[in-house]
């Protein structure tokens, strides 16, 4: 048994190392989507752009005016003279969101009872949350600083851990990491059965005494080669290029990320065994990639989901892998912190490598 | 039982199309024993391919039996692929790995110990003729060499039984009679059974037994002198000056049971050589039609099979 799985193995090795350009590609893309996901995923928005309607044009609405400019987080681009003109720029796409102070603002506010109308665009949720939540927070901090002697009721002390200042890298490589190997080993076993079925090889292993189990090992060692090499690279880039922190232990990090990539690898070979054609097998890992990232709790947190599709989740690896990879990375827990996760996807592991070998018909029907 | 190498008892494949159930094979039953040479004879499409993977255990039957060296071709499929060598119809050897990879991963996969390897590659090679390329790639070999390759991954594990689909499909004539003449080696030098499948007559009379397959059923088995022998009568060969005037002339006459055209020639069976020769060379004459000797030749195995066949679609009335 060993040695026809050692068969396959260095078959399969020399048949990536044939093709250099595919081999090189195979290593360095992940590097490079990692350096392009995390420098433009950002859940903060900066410098959305406002349009301005200043009916009171004096000290008072500059003021208010200014803590925006000054927050950094909206660029005045344009002023207007009226609320139909902010609707106007917001319909353009030249703003996202609008601002109509009053021509009595100043009186009003000594009065204690000034009104603001913020007008926002609504077709983007993102920037919305984000428009509207930190103008609601600039204006409200500028109304207390205008209660010269207040005493506030309640005070809050916060204290975040493992992040403490909000550091968007920090929360997004280790999620992402997750993210990029699950995709990479997904791709790299997903045409490895087809393309022999295709191709007509499949007809000169299936005369040899190869057990199913036996070809899906075969396949899956050189891959998890590769995957093993990805998942490394991805963390040096992360912690020394963008200084994310490693706080917990790599061994054990390196021994998880083995079982992690093992399984995505599996799930590919599912994938692969169930797929009439390289197409087919394409499309299918494009479309697990891409449904793994919502359901696994990259994007949103998994407890939010319906049950339906937490249940679906659960047939991803990543599902298991980023509390793993989050606790050990960010939080620098050790296995007793996350061996529930860990005997699960340990569980997966077992589970895809059989259903790929029982799914695989060793037969040409 | 056992002592047979390879045997089919009312063997029948049927494929699911988008038309309706098709029936590739159709109650094939069939006997060879160790050290034959059979050659299952049969125009393309007659089943060949299937009979021969459902008997590998390629393709699940739909009905019957069968199995080689004694073990079931769907329940001892792993024995049997420990015990037989195989050559796909299609090149389907990893095209991106040289000569000498492919040799060492068949020899990997079939668990040949590695001093076994060392001894036997290279006599397999050479046997092969390709001890000069074993750095080339699978895929950069001609036709002839990618097959004789094909031979030597299939004897690497010293198989029982080899079973070829149609090896000289796309092959040079030269390469052809090279291979064949392998194959006569294996037979000579280690008794080996030798099941293959082939479209080419020439390549049928080589064979120690033959089955001629049509439509998927078995129409005629036994040596190639006995497929010869079903034929009835005698064949007379000759080449007429018009053609079509002296086919229509001959068919039917008295005494001549078939007309075969062969290029230029008309091959005419007749049941007595003596009083039809004359018969025909009469009538011919009658109608003014010039033509060479009409003379007597040996039946060959291309007759044969074309009579059968003719006579299995009068039968069947296509």
């Amino acid at each position: 048994m060993l040695r026809r799985i050692w068969a396959i193995t260095q078959k399969e090795f020399i048949q990536l190392f044939r093709e250099r350009a595919t081999l090189i590609l195979l290593l360095v893309a992940p590097l490079l989507q990692l350096a392009l996901f995390a420098s433009a995923i950002h859940t903060d928005v900066k410098h959305i752009p406002m349009v301005v309607a200043d009916q009171s044009v004096n000290q008072a609405s500059r003021a208010y005016l200014n803590a925006f400019v000054q927050s950094d987080y909206f660029d005045i681009v344009a002023t207007v003279a009226s609320q139909a003109d902010l609707v106007t720029a917001i319909d353009n796409g030249q703003a996202s969101l609008g601002i109509l102070i009053p021509p009595d603002f100043a009186a009003q506010v000594k009065l204690g009872q000034a009104q603001v109308l913020m007008v926002v665009d609504g077709s983007d949720s993102y920037t919305t949350n984000s428009a509207y939540n930190t103008a609601n927070a600039i204006s409200q901090s500028y109304a207390v600083s205008l209660i010269h002697h207040s005493v506030t009721p309640l005070t809050m002390s916060v204290r975040i851990l493992y992040n403490p200042d909000l550091n968007q890298l920090w929360f997004i490589v280790p999620g992402l990491l997750a993210a990029l190997v699950q995709g990479l080993t997904l791709g790299l076993t997903a045409l490895a059965v087809v393309r022999e079925r295709e191709v007509g090889t499949i007809e000169a292993l299936l005369v040899t005494p190869i057990r199913p189990v036996e070809l899906m090992l075969g396949k899956t060692i050189p891959n998890l080669v590769i995957a093993f090499a990805n998942t490394t690279s991805i963390l040096a880039v992360a912690v020394f290029l963008f200084g994310v922190p490693f706080q917990g232990n790599l061994l054990l990090f390196a021994s998880l990320a083995i079982i992690f990539a093992f399984s995505g690898l599996g799930l590919g070979l599912v994938i692969s065994v169930a797929s009439q054609s390289q197409m087919q097998a394409q499309q299918l890992s494009g479309m697990f990639n891409f449904v793994g990232m919502f359901l696994a709790g990259f994007l949103f947190p998994a407890y939010a989901l319906p049950p339906v599709l937490r249940a679906i989740g659960y047939i991803f690896p990543m599902t298991y892998f980023l509390p793993i990879v989050r606790g050990i990375f960010t939080k620098g827990v050790g296995i007793t912190a996350i061996w529930g996760q860990v005997a699960a996807a340990c569980g997966l592991l077992v589970v895809v490598l059989f259903a790929a070998a029982r799914l695989f018909r060793a037969s040409l029907d | 039982m056992n002592e047979l190498a390879i045997s089919a008892q009312g063997l029948t494949k049927q494929f699911k199309t988008r038309g309706g159930m098709v029936t590739a094979v159709e109650n094939l039953s069939l006997r060879v024993t160790p050290g034959e040479t059979y050659g299952l004879i049969g125009p393309d499409g007659a089943g060949k391919s299937t009979a021969t993977r459902v008997i590998l255990g390629l393709l699940t039957r739909t009905a019957g039996e069968s199995s080689i060296l004694g073990f079931d071709s769907m329940a001892d499929s792993y024995e049997i692929r420990e015990r037989v060598g195989y050559i796909a119809q299609q090149n389907v050897l990893p095209a991106d790995l040289t000569v000498m990879e492919n040799m060492r991963f068949f020899a990997g996969v079939q668990c040949v110990s590695a001093e076994a390897q060392k001894k036997r590659i290279p006599e397999l090679l050479a046997f092969a003729g390709l001890s000069n390329f074993t750095n080339r790639l699978a895929g950069r070999l001609s036709g002839g060499m990618k097959k004789k390759l094909a031979l030597a991954c299939s004897l690497i594990h010293e198989p029982q039984v080899v079973m070829l689909d149609e090896p000289t499909l796309g092959v040079d004539p030269v390469s052809r009679r090279e291979f064949w003449s392998l194959l006569g080696d294996l037979r000579a030098e280690k008794g080996l059974t030798i099941f293959v499948c082939t479209p080419y007559m020439d390549e049928a009379e080589r064979c120690t037994q033959i089955g001629l397959l049509y439509g998927g059923k078995l129409i005629a088995a036994g040596t190639p002198t006995q497929i010869k022998g079903l034929l009835p009568g005698h064949l007379l060969e000759f080449t007429p000056a018009q053609f079509a005037a002296a086919q229509q002339r001959i068919t039917g006459m008295e005494g001549v049971l078939e007309l075969q055209t062969y290029g230029e020639k008309l091959h005419v069976f007749v049941d007595d050589v003596g009083a039809r020769k004359a018969q025909i060379e009469m009538a011919l004459a009658a109608e003014g039609i010039a033509h060479d000797d009409l003379r007597e030749i040996e039946v060959r195995m291309e007759e044969a099979f074309i009579s059968l066949v003719q006579q299995q679609t009068e039968k069947v009335g296509v």
